[in-house]
C-alpha cells in the first residue's frame, strides 16, 4: 500500500487527482469496512451449518452479493467517523463544486489535501457527506421499517384470525392509507406547520404504543400460568418500553436519553404510517392462509387462548414471507426517505443525507454532476443489495 | 357481477369522501389558514386582522361545514363588512349577491382560484393533466411491451442463464428510483461536460452540445423524441423491474403445469407452447399488476416532473403544495384519489373478468 501514501512522491500534493489514484485512496480510506467484511465472512463461512437461516444465506451467490453490498453500507455507516476525511458540514474554499481529485486550498498541517469526489456548490467534500449520509440511511431505514412490523404484525394477526367485523374495519383502514397518493401525503403531513398542531405527535402516540402492546401481549400470552415469570417479563416491557415511548413519542424523558428531534420524529412517523398497511395485508393474508392448518387447531382443541396461538403458533410459522419483506421493506423505506430528501421536506437544509445532497446537487446537474450522482449511486447500491438479499433469501427458504 | 360492482362503487365513494376530507382537513390547519390571510391581505397584519380576514373570507367555523360547503352540498357562506360590501363562496366579483347561487362547491363546479397560478383550479387542472397524460401515456406503451417481454423470456425457461441474466436487470431497475436514475440519465446522456456527449460532439455526430436535453420543458408546447426520452425513461425504468417480476412469476407457475407438460408430450414445439398455450394464462396476474403500478406511477410523475422541469400535474402539485396554494392542492387531490380508486377498481373487475376461475358469491 505504500505507493498510494503522498509521502512516497507517486502523487504530487499540489497536483490533481488521475481516477485510478481517488479510487486507490478511497478504497484505502475504506479500510475498517474491509476489515469487518473480511471478519464477518470469515467466521460466517466457518460457522455457517451452526447458524440456521442466516446460515443457509452464504449458499446462494445472489445472496452473498446483497449481503456484502448492504455489510458494507452497514460497516461504513458504524465507522463513518474514521472514513470520512472532512467534516460533513465544513465549508474548503471559495471554489464551487470542485472535481473529483481536485486539490483542497490552503490546507492545514495534517489536514487531508484532496477532494476525493469532488466538492458540492459550498465546497463541502462529497466523499465525507456520502459516507456520513450512510448513517444517516442507516439509522432511520431500518427503524422505520421495524416499526412498521410491528404495527402490521399487532393489528394483521387479529385481523385474519378473528376476522368478521374487525378485518372489515381494519381492512378499511389500511386501504384507505394505501390510496393515498404518497407524495401527496408526505407534503401534507411533513411540514413545519404541522408541528404546531400536534398531529405528528399525537400519531406517534398512537404508533409508539402499539410496539409496547404487542411485547406486552407477547409474554403476557406465554406466561400467563406461571404469575413470577409473567410479572418479570411484562413488567420489564412495560418500564422499558413507556420509559422509551415517553421519551420518543412526547420528549419527555425524565431522565433525558431518549429523544427525538421533531423534525425527525415528524418523517419517522410519516414513513411508519406509509409502510404498516402493506405489511398489515401481508401479515393477514398469510394468517388468513396458516389459520386452517391442524397445528393451530391442536392449539384451540388444548384451550390456548387466541393471542397464545396468534403470537406462538402462527407467527413463528409465517417468519419465511415477513423476513423476505423485511429485507425488500427496508430498501423501500430508503427510497421514501431518499424521496423526503428530494423534495426537502423534514430534513434540515444542510443534512448530509442522500435525498436532499441529490436534490441540492439537481440544480447544475448538466454542468457538474459530481455532487448528485455520488449519493444517487450511494443509494441505488444499498437498495439493490437489499433487493438481491431479499431475493436470495426467498430462494433459500423456499428450498426446505 | 353487478351487485359486486355496485358494492365495489359504494366502498370507493365513502372512500374519496374519507379521503378528501383528511386532505381538506390536514390543509385548512389553523397555521395554513394563517399563511393564507398574510399572502392574500398583507404581510404585517396583526393577529386580530388576521382573524377577521379569515371570518370575512369564510375561513372559521366548523371543519365538517366548511367541507360540506366546499364539496357543494352545504349553503355556501354570504358575510357583509361594515363598508357593506357583500361577499360570498359563491358570489364573484363582480356578479350580483342576489343572483348568486346557494350551493357552489366542486359537485357545482366550483373548484376555487388558485392562488399561484392566477388561473381557476379547472383550468390549470385540465391543462396540466393533458401534460402529464401525454407523459403517461409514453411510459407505458414504452414499459409495459418492455416488461412483458422481460418477464416472458425470463420465466419460460426457470434457472436458465437468460433468467438469471433478465432477473438480475429487473432487481437493478426496481432498486433505481426516478430520482436516482434521473440522475444518472442527464449525467451521462444530457450533459455537456461529462458522459457520452462530449465524445459525440468532438466526434461531430451530434449537432448541439448534448445528445439528449435535460429539461422536458420544450415538450410542453413539442413534443420531440430528444426532449421527451429521458422523463420517460426515468420513469419506465423502475416500473420495468417490477411488472417483469410478476410476470416471470406467473409465467413460471403456468410453465410447471400439467397442460403445459401434455403439449410438450404431444410433440409441440417449444415455441407454439408458449406462445399459444401458456402466455393467455400467463398474462392474468400483470393484468392486475399493470393496473395498480398506476399510483405508483403517480409518484414517478411528481417526481420526474420535477426533476426535468415538466410543468405537468406532479410539478403542478409540488408548487401548489409548496406555496401553500390550499384551493389549487385540494382540487390536485381530488384527481390524485379518483385516479387512484379507478384504477383499483378496473384492475379488481379486470381480474374477474380475465379469469374465469374466480366466480363471485
Amino acid at each position: 500500500m505504500s505507493f498510494l501514501t503522498p509521502e512516497s512522491g507517486w502523487a504530487d500534493m499540489s497536483e490533481p487527482l488521475s481516477w485510478a489514484a481517488i479510487f486507490g485512496l478511497m478504497a484505502k480510506q475504506f479500510w475498517p469496512v474491509w476489515v469487518a467484511l473480511v471478519v464477518t465472512f470469515v467466521l460466517s463461512f466457518r460457522f455457517k451449518r451452526r447458524l440456521g437461516l442466516y446460515g443457509k444465506l452464504f449458499d446462494s451467490p445472489v445472496a452473498i452479493i446483497g449481503f456484502a453490498i448492504v455489510m458494507f453500507w452497514v460497516f461504513t455507516a458504524l465507522f463513518a467517523n474514521i472514513i470520512m476525511t472532512f467534516d460533513p458540514l465544513a465549508q474548503l474554499g471559495s471554489v464551487k463544486n470542485p472535481l473529483p481529485g481536485a486539490v483542497v486550498p490552503d490546507g492545514a498541517e495534517g489536514q487531508y489535501k484532496w477532494f476525493l469526489l469532488g466538492g458540492d456548490h459550498l465546497a463541502r467534500d462529497v466523499f465525507s457527506r456520502m459516507v456520513m449520509g450512510a448513517r444517516q440511511v442507516l439509522i432511520i431505514a431500518p427503524a422505520a421499517t421495524t416499526f412498521a412490523f410491528l404495527v402490521g404484525i399487532t393489528l394483521g394477526l387479529p385481523a385474519g384470525y378473528i376476522g368478521g367485523r374487525l378485518d372489515t374495519a381494519l381492512s378499511f383502514l389500511a386501504n384507505l392509507v394505501l390510496a393515498f397518493p404518497v407524495i401527496l401525503l408526505f407534503y401534507l403531513l411533513v411540514t413545519p406547520e404541522i408541528r404546531n398542531t400536534g398531529i405528528p405527535v399525537a400519531l406517534a402516540a398512537i404508533l409508539f404504543l402499539i410496539p409496547i402492546a404487542f411485547f406486552a401481549i407477547l409474554f403476557q400470552s406465554r406466561f400467563h400460568t406461571s404469575p413470577n415469570k409473567r410479572n418479570l417479563y411484562v413488567g420489564i416491557t412495560l418500564v422499558l418500553g413507556l420509559w422509551v415511548y415517553s421519551g420518543l413519542a412526547f420528549n419527555a424523558d425524565p431522565l433525558g436519553v431518549w429523544g427525538m428531534d421533531p423534525n425527525l420524529l415528524n418523517v419517522f412517523v410519516s414513513v411508519v404510517f406509509v409502510n404498516a398497511p402493506t405489511v398489515f395485508r401481508i401479515v393477514r393474508g398469510i394468517v388468513m392462509d396458516i389459520k386452517s392448518r391442524d397445528y393451530v387447531a391442536a392449539g384451540q382443541t388444548r384451550g390456548e387462548t387466541a393471542w397464545y396461538i396468534m403470537l406462538w403458533e402462527i407467527l413463528p410459522n409465517a417468519r419465511g414471507p415477513l423476513i423476505v419483506d423485511y429485507c425488500l421493506r427496508i430498501g423501500y423505506t430508503t427510497i421514501l426517505l431518499g424521496t423526503l430528501g428530494f423534495f426537502g421536506l423534514g430534513v434540515t437544509p444542510e443534512s448530509p443525507d442522500w435525498g436532499s445532497t441529490i436534490n441540492a446537487g439537481r440544480k447544475l446537474l448538466s454542468m457538474v454532476p459530481h455532487p448528485a450522482v455520488v449519493p444517487a449511486l450511494a443509494l441505488m447500491s444499498l437498495v439493490l443489495g437489499l433487493n438481491l438479499l431479499a431475493d436470495g433469501l426467498r430462494e433459500e427458504s423456499l428450498k426446505d | 357481477m353487478l351487485a359486486f360492482v355496485i358494492r365495489r362503487l359504494g366502498v370507493m365513494l365513502v372512500t374519496a369522501l374519507v379521503l378528501t376530507f383528511v386532505v381538506f382537513f390536514l390543509t385548512n390547519l389553523p397555521p395554513n389558514l394563517e399563511k393564507l390571510a398574510r399572502s392574500e391581505g398583507s404581510v404585517r397584519m396583526t393577529d386580530a386582522a388576521v382573524a377577521s380576514w379569515l371570518e370575512e373570507h369564510g375561513h372559521t367555523g366548523s371543519v365538517f361545514y366548511r367541507y360540506a360547503e366546499w364539496l357543494g352540498v352545504a349553503p355556501g357562506w354570504v358575510n357583509t363588512d361594515e363598508k357593506g360590501v357583500t361577499r360570498g363562496l359563491c358570489i364573484g366579483q363582480r356578479d350580483d349577491p342576489a343572483l348568486a347561487p346557494k350551493f357552489c362547491g366542486i359537485f357545482q363546479g366550483n373548484w376555487g382560484f388558485s392562488t399561484v397560478f392566477k388561473k381557476t383550479v379547472l383550468y390549470s387542472l385540465g391543462k396540466s393533466m393533458a401534460a402529464t397524460g401525454w407523459l403517461m401515456l409514453a411510459v407505458m406503451v414504452v414499459m409495459v411491451p418492455i416488461a412483458l417481454v422481460i418477464g416472458v423470456l425470463a420465466g419460460m425457461r426457470e434457472g436458465s442463464r437468460t433468467d438469471r441474466v433478465l432477473s438480475t436487470f429487473s432487481i437493478a431497475t426496481s432498486a433505481t428510483p426516478e430520482y436516482v436514475s434521473g440522475v444518472i440519465l442527464v449525467a451521462l446522456l444530457a450533459s455537456p461536460a461529462t458522459g457520452l456527449s462530449p465524445v459525440l460532439a468532438s466526434w461531430g455526430w451530434i449537432g448541439g452540445k448534448t445528445l439528449f436535453m435535460g429539461t422536458a420543458t420544450s415538450a410542453m408546447d413539442h413534443i420531440t423524441f430528444w426532449n421527451f426520452a429521458l422523463p420517460v425513461a426515468t420513469i419506465a425504468l423502475y416500473g420495468v423491474g417490477y411488472i417483469a417480476r410478476m410476470t416471470r412469476a406467473s409465467m413460471t407457475e403456468v410453465m410447471t403445469q400439467q397442460y403445459i407438460r401434455t403439449a410438450r408430450l404431444k410433440g409441440v414445439s417449444f415455441r407454439q407452447v408458449v406462445l399459444r398455450h401458456a402466455l393467455r394464462n400467463a398474462m392474468i396476474a400483470p393484468f392486475t399488476v399493470i393496473m395498480l403500478q398506476f399510483p405508483y406511477l403517480l409518484n414517478g410523475v411528481v417526481i420526474t416532473e420535477t426533476l426535468f422541469n415538466y410543468k405537468g400535474f406532479g410539478w403542478m402539485l409540488v408548487t401548489a403544495a409548496g406555496n401553500n396554494d390550499i384551493e389549487m392542492l385540494l382540487g390536485a387531490s381530488v384527481v390524485a384519489v379518483i385516479f387512484v380508486l379507478v384504477t383499483q377498481l378496473i384492475s379488481d373487475i379486470g381480474y374477474v373478468f380475465l379469469n374465469p376461475r374466480i366466480r363471485l358469491g
